[in-house]
């Protein structure tokens, strides 16, 4: 059962309480995401995620850190195409300080010098650690967006340009903040083990202070289809075998849900499991790639706004013509476009999505995070539960209708080839 | 950042966003910590030697298995591991009655993915599906365990992509880390031999897959544990009738346990062109068994064990160095040890190393503080309540300790443990395993940007 309100400062409400657990969550989704980062800044949404943690008026800096773990709790926050989270889980006893913990931040950070720069440092190991240090970084998330899009918002690496992030001012973070950390461009989602109204009256006396601001006005991302196919190849000095990614628009979520969810089947049904059509074909029938997988969502299903990327991405050896492989996949689709998935493939993939939405809902940090970003998003908390019946609803005919679809449109194509290494230390 | 959100100026400044017109408030108190009591684990040993441990768990209608085989090698230095490798690839891509895509279509009809993996240790076939699948997901079990084919052609397929995919692992810096550091802890002992070559890969057979299917594959001396919205006496009937026909004369071949780890120099494993060094430590340990190990794991969490530990807040925190430290335990046969781990930018690896072995030091020299350990015992408990609270975390929970001969008991004693250790245990434990010189390790960089600045140090081999 969900239980949401909006507080007079204009702070979005959302409580999912679960009697069985022993454990809370706290969440603060803020609508504003790498997308929203000015043209000179790149990363910033997610560097000013960083500063979040580095304490508020209450908190001095390592007391966040403190005091949810010493309270026996874990904690995290991520920065999204279109939202940055916020979260903690703890046990029950804990509801009152985690809630503590998240409005001190959102009502009056502490920015200062000291902090940006120790997290820009941190953030540049995070990216060397999970981009430039290793094989196939940043693949296809950050490489294969500048692709099949035109726009700086759609088009950019989210994770920042290095001399960008040292650019980053501490005016910068307060310009951000002011703007899109206001209360009424943020939400608090609540699950676990709570008394509704007690939690309400918690809410209340914790966020209720923070004074209203202007929200921003939300801008649209849309750009139009690409005509045609893009391509770009892409030097990896790590990697020992050749990648390529394939990016396709997906529908409008908002506009179109079922025919979204009908994109998200056909990604099912192209690349989930030993059954699916591009591990038979390509996999095992063909022998042209070693692993192949197909997703609707640069970042996860359901976690964007208008215009999100349907992928297929592989690894393939070196001798294997990257043309080759497309040309398989471009068959599995026209056979999918000439005639849709059978009943039994349908039906085998809705049981495994059900399947999977029921362990999201077994663990109190992926309900609140997956409930709390579809309100955000979307402003319809419901859709991960109605997910599994929504999803069985889908037609073969509409899986074929987004396979045309896609088949018909523009894409993008990476490339990531081996390379020789390179001097960049 | 242009948007204005006043006619007079921009935005507010940093310092006037961080301060409020009632200042700072106080931390509010924790409320009563609520216990959930965990379940009853019905054990029974079926005839064919296989142990069979369930449990309900009915928070969603799903239901978690976790098979455990011991796999160890048993002649050490044989095509063993290569040959595991493969069996594992190979265990669901065909029986005498079904081939890859119909195992698969058949678990996906039930919502149930099954996979199985393998290291020098064990072989575990682990998966989920939804609870009123269960008799499916055993009969294919079943089918796979006593009537797998590994088809010559699937072994032929799944032979390339595991060279492929070895390639891959091995561009990886913490591959490269890992395997150093398994060289440097253990020498030759199989506990280091957890990825074949390509060449021990293209050398296998499929005559040596099935042969060792055969030959290993078995259930005495196995676990099977199921977890989740079951009958657990239901369950344990459900698994005699499928897998009563998966039999063998010989026992499942427990690893033996590898010496401890030796104290001494780094060794530096050059990596040309890094642009960041892996830096890993490594000492004896103990296990959950032993008297010390709450101390242990009270001092270790001081250390490095969470994010609010001297060590990270040290090299990242305050310097910088690095985006993760971490200190754990790691459990091998017959003990433990203890790993220090981070990454750090090339040009500070030196500097890393040092601040490493200054917070070692101070861990001894300087013991944890009440305020430290107190801190560490709430975060051991309530990280254990979160880990147990969904059915994923309780299967694994239940498979780790009966892997070792322990039982949900243990974890029900274990807060009080914590609760009972003083800060001279702790003290003591920090002198007996984070003394700095009892580690040995490994330091994988680009070794003409580092190696001239961490020799300068010592103790770098």
């Amino acid at each position: 059962m969900l239980h949401r309100t909006t507080l007079a400062n204009g702070l979005r409400v959302l409580l999912v309480p679960d009697p069985a657990t022993p454990v809370v969550g706290v969440a603060v989704h803020v609508d504003v995401g790498f997308r929203s980062e000015p043209e000179g800044r790149t990363g910033f949404a997610h560097l000013f995620e960083h500063l979040m943690f580095q304490g508020s008026e209450s908190l001095e800096k390592l007391a966040h850190f403190r005091h949810v773990q010493g309270s026996g709790g874990i904690f995290n926050g991520s920065t999204h195409q279109d939202y940055t989270d916020y979260f903690q889980v703890l046990p029950a006893a804990a509801l009152e300080r985690a809630l503590f913990l998240e409005a001190d931040r959102l009502r009056a950070p502490t920015l200062s010098e000291d902090n940006l720069h120790n997290q820009i440092d941190v953030v540049k190991e995070e990216i060397r650690l999970n981009v430039l240090n290793r094989p196939y970084g940043g693949f296809p998330w950050i490489l294969l967006p500048p692709v099949l899009y035109d726009t700086f918002p759609n088009a950019h690496n989210g994770y920042g340009d290095f001399t960008e992030l040292e650019q980053a001012s501490l005016d910068d973070a307060a310009g951000f903040f002011d703007t899109y950390y206001a209360p009424g461009n943020a939400q608090v989602t609540v699950a676990g083990f709570i008394d509704v109204d007690e939690t309400l009256a918690l809410v209340e006396k914790h966020f209720g202070d923070i004074p209203a601001r202007p929200t921003p006005v939300r801008p649209s991302f849309a750009e139009p289809l690409p005509g045609a196919e893009r391509r770009q190849v892409v030097p990896d000095a790590h990697a020992p075998l050749p990648a390529l990614a394939v990016g396709y628009r997906l529908p409008d979520p908002a506009g179109d849900l079922d025919g979204y969810l009908a994109h998200v089947l056909l990604a099912s049904v192209l690349g989930d499991g030993e059954a699916a059509r591009l591990q038979r074909r390509l996999v095992h029938g063909d022998g042209l790639v070693t692993d192949i997988s197909a997703a609707a969502g640069l970042m996860g299903s359901l976690d964007a706004r208008d215009p999100d990327t349907f992928t297929i991405t592989a690894v393939h050896p070196g001798a294997v013509d990257p043309d080759r492989v497309l040309d398989a996949v471009d068959e599995e689709l026209d056979k999918l476009t000439a005639q849709g998935p059978t009943a039994e493939e349908l039906a085998g993939q809705v049981a495994r999505w059900s399947a999977g939405a029921h362990q999201e809902n077994d663990r109190v940090m992926y309900r609140m995070l997956g409930l709390g970003a579809r309100e955000l998003l979307y402003g319809c908390a419901e859709i991960t539960d109605e997910l599994p019946g929504r999803l069985a609803a889908v037609t073969s005919g509409q899986v074929q209708a987004a396979a045309a679809s896609i088949r018909g449109s523009g894409r993008g194509v990476l490339l990531v080839e081996p390379a020789p290494q390179e001097e960049n230390a | 950042m242009t948007v204005a959100v006043s006619k007079n100026r921009v935005n507010r400044s940093a310092a006037e966003i961080g301060r409020t017109p009632a200042g700072p408030r106080p931390l509010p108190p924790l409320g009563v910590t609520r216990e959930v009591p965990l379940p009853d684990v019905v054990t029974s040993t079926l005839p064919n030697g296989l142990r069979v441990l369930a449990a309900n768990r009915s928070s969603v209608p799903m239901v978690e298995l976790r098979l455990r085989v011991p796999f160890a090698d048993p002649d050490p230095g044989s095509a063993h591991p290569a040959i595991a490798e493969l069996l594992s690839e190979t265990l669901f891509t065909g029986t005498a009655t079904r081939d890859r895509v119909t195992i698969d279509d058949e678990l996906a009809a039930v919502g149930a993915d099954l996979g199985a993996s393998v290291d020098p240790e064990r072989l575990v076939v682990a998966g989920s599906g939804l609870a009123e699948g269960l008799p499916t997901i055993l009969a294919l079990l079943a089918d796979v365990l006593t009537d797998a084919t590994h088809p010559d052609h699937e072994v032929a397929r799944e032979r390339e992509r595991l060279v492929e995919r070895i390639a891959v692992a091995r561009a990886q810096p913490r591959t490269i880390a890992r395997e150093a550091l398994q060289r440097v802890r253990f020498g030759d002992h199989p506990i280091t031999r957890e990825m074949p070559t390509a060449a021990e890969v293209t050398a296998v057979t499929p005559a040596q897959v099935r042969a060792g299917h055969a030959a290993s594959l078995v259930p005495r001396g196995s676990i099977l544990t199921i977890v989740g919205d079951v009958d657990p006496a239901a369950a344990i009937a459900a698994v005699e009738h499928a897998l009563a026909g998966w039999t063998s004369d010989v026992d499942a071949r427990e690893l033996a346990a590898p010496p401890y780890p030796a104290a001494g120099d780094l060794t530096l494993v050059h990596r040309p062109g890094s642009v960041q060094s892996q830096l890993r430590l490594s000492g004896p340990a103990v296990a959950r068994e032993d008297p010390a190990y709450a101390a242990l794991q009270l001092a270790n969490l001081v250390f490095g064990g969470y994010f609010s530990s001297r060590w990270m807040e040290n090299i990242r925190e305050d310097k910088g160095y690095t985006y993760g430290a971490h200190s754990g335990m790691e459990f091998i046969p017959g003990g433990a040890v203890l790993g220090v781990d981070t990454d750090v930018a090339g040009d500070v690896t030196a500097a890393a190393l040092l601040e490493t072995r200054y917070e070692l030091g101070r861990l001894t020299a300087v013991p944890p503080t009440d305020a430290e350990i107190e801190a560490a015992r709430s975060y051991a408990i309530g990280s254990l309540l979160i880990s147990l609270d969904n059915q994923g975390g309780l299967a694994g929970s239940i498979a780790g300790l009966a892997a070792v001969g322990l039982d949900l008991d243990w974890l029900r004693g274990h807060p009080a443990r914590l609760l009972a250790v003083t800060a001279d245990e702790v003290a003591e434990a920090a002198l007996r395993f984070f003394a700095p010189n009892g580690f040995t390790g490994v330091v994988v960089g680009d070794a003409d940007a580092i190696g001239r600045g961490i020799r300068a140090l010592g103790g770098i081999a």
